[in-house]
């Protein structure tokens, strides 16, 4: 694996970014192959991937180095791809092949970890989950596959040479967590406030790099991805059952009384 | 019959409501053996064999020490040797990279956010903000599911929880990552928010980071509080208690809303709740189409009649 170290040590990044379907519209599988029916909604970058571009660029900012955005998807996430380099990032490689389609959340860590094999960087950033499929797997099998530190669900960065320290969120608060370059981050949305495009950089971004490949270039094997080969089968899908409808009343000065009737009824009290 | 692992989710021995429903639905599966990382074996083993654990592995607390990867190891070892049937750990966020990790290890598939499980590990989720229902499957290996808690209704049936200690050579590419310090911010007496059987939230109608209308209720009823991503960009409610879809995911007996408007976003994270109460002013929120019982008022004055109401009522 192509991994910079050197001195100045000037930050190598590469910022992960997912094309999903806008949560606004109406989101659907398609009935053909039972995966996303991208046709059926816009598309958009993945919410938490604006914050792992803005960690990025801050980092650059910060240390030196260049901002990469790698991303796996159809023509239409040339989009996504845009917006990322609108907002700052330097070049770009947008993995593209009709053999991809179909893969399950590990074909995909497979599939970028082969990407990135090919790549030089100190850091890998990405979004801790996507808003549509919403596995939360894609960093930790990323590490897996790369043997490099998994520093994911990561509310603050800190790097000081070689060394890097996160504060991983947990359910009781956070953990610090340190490692030593390269190593893999997930960012969660309190870590930063993404910046919006500016109209100089909206017009530079179309003349930057977006370098092209196909599983050939990037020595992804065939036999591993693709709904073909896919570890997980969606055996079927329909709309979910309407709620029944419920009980809607006007508070009188009686609502809080009303509600603890519905409790009562229900034994919550 | 086959061992199907569980992962427990314990806090120093004292083991969480969604491990007694991951053993009751590892029943279904085959014979439940449990893995236990760190201390507190030696209490919680009486629970665990209350909810059908025939086994209880135990693994050392030095497998905390570094983040998901030593965990992964340890599942992988064990379903390898065990020929396990499947894993099931629960669907918190750090559960679903351990999950990742171990399923690449075995060259298996990972399901997550499984609302349902059956006997032949075909898994029911509810995705797209509630708005679908998959059913799934894993095709190659030993399935890896990681089931979201308050899914499955626990139930007791006495297992042997026969202990056996085991050790693990990890890799260096498994000490990547060291956890050097933990930091534990305002837990408090409250149930944790993913865990909890009842969910009361607050939104931009609390008005203030006053949440005192909120957590007052929660209080009486022995819930959590949780908050939509208005009032936590607001800065009125820490950001771990935001539920939704880049929140957590809740899947309480009970969920009130407080002041929330029911955005699909916010509905991703609570729309599976078995039922929903929402205050809220305006008779065209939408979340009042989730809602089983709804009053259309102001939070100010609904909610601490409620809270008093129960209290009078205890
Ligand atoms: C409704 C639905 C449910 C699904 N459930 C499962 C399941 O249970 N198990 C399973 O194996 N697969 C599942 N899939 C397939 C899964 O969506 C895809 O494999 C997807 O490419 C990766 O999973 P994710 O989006 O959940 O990743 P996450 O782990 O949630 O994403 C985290 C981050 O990874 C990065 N990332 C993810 N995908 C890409 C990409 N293509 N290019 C660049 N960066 C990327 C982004 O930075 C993103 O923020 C599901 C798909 C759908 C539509
Ligand atoms: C990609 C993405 C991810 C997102 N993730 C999340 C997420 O995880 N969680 C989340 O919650 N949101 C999320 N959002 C934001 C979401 O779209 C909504 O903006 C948010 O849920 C609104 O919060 P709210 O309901 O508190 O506020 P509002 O929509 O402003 O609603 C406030 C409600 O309070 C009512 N109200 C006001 N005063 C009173 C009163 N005195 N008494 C009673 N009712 C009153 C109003 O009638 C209104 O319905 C996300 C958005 C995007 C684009």
């Amino acid at each position: 694996m192509g991994v910079q170290g050197g001195w100045p040590p000037a930050m190598n990044i590469v910022v992960l970014v997912k094309q999903v379907p806008d949560t606004a519209t109406e989101r659907k599988l398609s009935s053909d192959d039972k995966t996303l029916d991208r046709a059926a909604s816009d598309g958009v970058i993945n919410e938490l991937d604006e914050y792992a571009i803005e960690e990025a660029l801050l980092l650059r900012e910060k240390h030196g180095g260049e901002v990469t955005v790698l991303t796996m998807g159809p023509d239409q996430a040339t989009d996504s791809i845009r917006k990322a380099l609108s907002m700052g990032a330097d070049k770009a490689v947008h993995v593209n092949d009709e053999a991809l389609h179909g893969s399950d959340a590990l074909q995909t860590a497979y599939a970028l970890s082969r990407a990135l094999g090919r790549m030089e960087f100190d850091l890998v950033v990405l979004g801790s989950e996507s808003t549509d499929a919403r596995t939360g797997v894609v960093g930790a099998a990323l590490a897996e596959y790369l043997e490099l530190p998994q520093l994911t669900l990561a509310g603050k960065v800190d790097i000081e040479g070689r060394a890097i320290k996160v504060q991983r969120l947990t359910d009781y608060g956070y953990d610090v967590v340190e490692a030593q370059l390269p190593a893999v981050v997930s960012v969660v949305e309190k870590i930063n406030e993404p910046r919006y495009p500016s109209f100089k950089l909206i017009m530079q971004a179309k003349k930057k790099p977006v370098e092209k490949l196909t599983i050939a270039d990037a020595e992804i094997d065939a036999a591993k991805v693709g709904l073909a080969n896919a570890t997980t089968e969606t055996v079927d899908f329909a709309p979910a059952p309407p709620r029944a409808a419920g009980t809607i009343v006007k508070d009188e000065g009686d609502g809080g009384t009303k509600v603890a009737d519905f409790l009562a009824e229900k034994k919550f009290v | 019959m086959a061992e199907v692992l569980v992962l427990v989710d314990h806090v120093d021995g004292e083991i969480k409501k969604v491990t007694t429903e991951l053993l009751t639905a590892a029943r279904r599966i085959g014979e439940p053996a449990a893995v236990w990382v760190g201390e507190g074996a030696e209490s919680g083993k009486a629970r665990l064999a209350e909810f059908g654990a025939e086994k209880v592995y135990v693994a050392p607390a030095e497998l905390n020490d570094y983040v998901v990867a030593p965990k992964a190891e340890l599942l992988a070892k064990l379903a390898n040797d065990a020929s396990a049937a499947a894993i099931l750990v629960s669907a918190t966020p750090e559960n679903k990279e351990v999950a990742g990790r171990t399923a690449v290890k075995l060259g298996s598939g990972v399901l997550t956010d499984v609302v349902d499980v059956d006997a032949e590990i075909v898994t029911e989720h509810s995705v797209f903000g509630g708005s679908t229902i998959t059913h799934a499957k894993v095709t190659a290996g030993i399935p890896v599911v990681a089931v979201r808690p308050n899914s499955v209704a626990p139930e007791a049936a006495q297992g042997a929880a026969v202990e056996e200690e085991v050790s693990v050579e990890l890799s260096d590419a498994a000490k990547g990552a060291k956890v050097t310090e933990r930091v534990v911010q305002e837990k408090g007496a409250r149930p944790e928010l993913a865990e909890a059987a009842i969910v009361v939230s607050g939104g931009r109608g609390v008005g203030s980071d006053d949440f005192s209308v909120v957590e007052g209720l929660a209080d009486a009823l022995g819930a959590a509080v949780g908050a939509s991503r208005a009032a936590v960009d607001s800065g009125w409610y820490p950001n771990q208690f935001q539920v939704g879809q880049t929140g957590k995911t809740v899947s309480p007996n009970l969920y009130i809303a407080l002041g929330i408007s029911g955005a699909i976003q916010h509905r991703a994270g609570m729309q599976t709740s078995k039922n929903i109460v929402a205050v809220n002013k305006d008779p065209e929120a939408p979340i009042f189409e989730l809602a089983d019982f709804g009053v259309i008022g102001d939070l100010h004055k609904v909610a601490p009649q409620l809270t008093e109401e129960i209290g009078r009522r205890k």
